[in-house]
């Protein structure tokens, strides 16, 4: 093994479930069904799939979602702005826990 | 076999055959001539990234009008429903006006033709959008986007401000305006290898975004996909992409896009005068076979209308998804 992440190995996704096929087939179906138009649109789907895959910092998923949202008629512009959102969140989470911070200097301080 | 065409062994994809085969499709088969596509030639003043026919001002292809003549003695005899005029840029062909003024007074199909747009804007082509209107010939033009970055880049720099430009001419003269009887569709394709969204949906942003941004209307919006055909191939082979791009137009296949594809009722043909089953047969140089005849002059409506389609397997680019043709998704 030469590289954590190989992009041909996207297409092996599937190979994860043979140890565990009930539980495979169960995580299929369910994600399937997570994708289809309901009361958001695939395109929206696709565009926060992108953004989370970008704050779990998947590659694959990166791969994966970047095609589905062209596919699914979103622009580069879109795209930039749905990792904007994530960035936002991760950075608004991070400086979030700065409370926790001042509650924990608060409490041995003097 | 044709130029170019990667081969589903190559690429270890199961063949396009075995895929009609296991859908009860195979043999592909005609099931009449409702379009008559004229190619008239592969000169443009364009030379776009995507374009299957690989078109340009370098090209030197231009149909004659003896060739008309012919095309014009088949359709006066046959009264096809649509005749559909496709280049590079049609227009540049010299007999292009003397062409469609006969499509129109002696055939009685419904005349459409194609147009990059910018075409219109240049100089001797600009009296054109008039005679297009005055003539109600059906415009069909190409915008892969409404954004300039992506047509840009796909087509040429400063393309979509000309684009745009030529089709408020269009939109002046009554082409998209709703009770003018003049139709103005336009073509989307992929800014790369990936397929296009839904017809349906990406209509709607289009309408919305030229509306709003340029005031201009339209009747349909085409999605085509790329097909592995012509500098679009040239473009996969270079950047890596033929292998998974053709893994998922094959992994897409749609049986009921398969059971619509134009081929089965379109007759192709080239500038100089071969039949072609489409367009993208006829830039890989796949002619009319299995007992068809393959040139104009030999024309046989008997052995055309129910002809054995010629298929490789570039034809997963008219069967990935809601399908692809001419006149775009096939299965919406």
């Amino acid at each position: 093994m030469e590289t954590y992440y190989n992009p041909e190995d996207l297409s092996k996704f599937s190979s994860v479930g043979e140890n565990a096929k009930g539980l495979w087939k169960k995580f299929s179906i369910w994600y399937e069904s997570v994708f289809k138009e309901g009361a958001l649109s695939e395109k929206e789907k696709a565009l926060i799939a992108l953004a989370v895959s970008a704050v779990v910092q998947c590659p694959y998923c990166i791969d994966a979602f970047t095609g589905k949202c062209l596919e699914k008629g979103s622009n580069a512009e879109q795209m930039a702005e749905a990792l904007h959102v994530a960035a936002a969140i991760k950075g608004g989470a991070c400086l979030a826990h700065g409370i926790v911070m001042k509650n924990a200097a608060e409490k041995i301080g003097i | 076999m044709g130029k170019g065409n990667p081969s589903s062994a190559t690429l270890r994809l199961k063949s396009f055959e075995q895929s009609l085969k296991d859908s009860g499709l195979f043999p592909l088969t005609s099931i009449g001539i409702k379009t008559f596509q004229i190619n008239v030639g592969a000169l443009c003043n364009q030379q776009c990234r995507h374009c299957h026919v690989g078109a340009g001002p370098e090209r030197g292809e231009l149909m004659t009008k003896d060739t008309m003549k012919v095309c014009l003695d088949v359709l006066k005899k046959y009264h096809f429903p649509f005749v559909d005029i496709t280049g590079g840029a049609p227009e540049m062909n010299p007999n292009y006006r003397w062409f469609v003024e006969r499509c129109l007074g002696e055939t009685g199909s419904l005349v459409k033709t194609r147009t990059n747009l910018t075409i219109l804007l240049k100089e001797g082509f600009t009296d054109l959008p008039l005679f297009l209107a005055e003539n109600r010939v059906e415009v069909t033009a190409s915008l892969p986007y409404y954004l300039s970055g992506v047509t840009d880049r796909m087509r040429g720099e400063g393309v979509q401000s000309a684009s745009l430009k030529a089709l408020k001419i269009l939109n002046k003269l009554g082409y998209g305006e709703g009770g003018s009887g003049l139709i103005l569709n336009l073509v989307f394709n992929p800014a790369g290898a990936y397929l296009p969204p839904g017809q349906r949906a990406i209509e709607n942003d289009f309408k919305r975004e030229l509306k709003k941004k340029s005031g201009i209307v339209f009747n349909s919006l085409f999605t085509i996909t790329n097909m592995p055909v012509g500098r679009f191939l040239e473009f996969l082979r270079r950047s890596g992409n033929l292998k998974p791009y053709m893994e998922r137009l094959a992994a897409s296949y749609n049986p009921e896009a398969a059971k619509s594809v134009m081929c089965r009722d379109t007759l192709s043909v080239g500038w100089d005068g071969s039949l072609y089953d489409c367009d993208f047969n006829q830039m890989l140089s796949y002619k009319c076979n299995h007992g068809a005849p393959s040139r104009i002059e030999d024309f046989d409506f008997g052995k055309l209308r129910a002809r054995l389609v010629v298929t490789g397997t570039h034809c997963y680019g008219c069967t990935a998804g809601e399908g692809s043709s001419c006149t775009g998704a096939v299965t919406v």
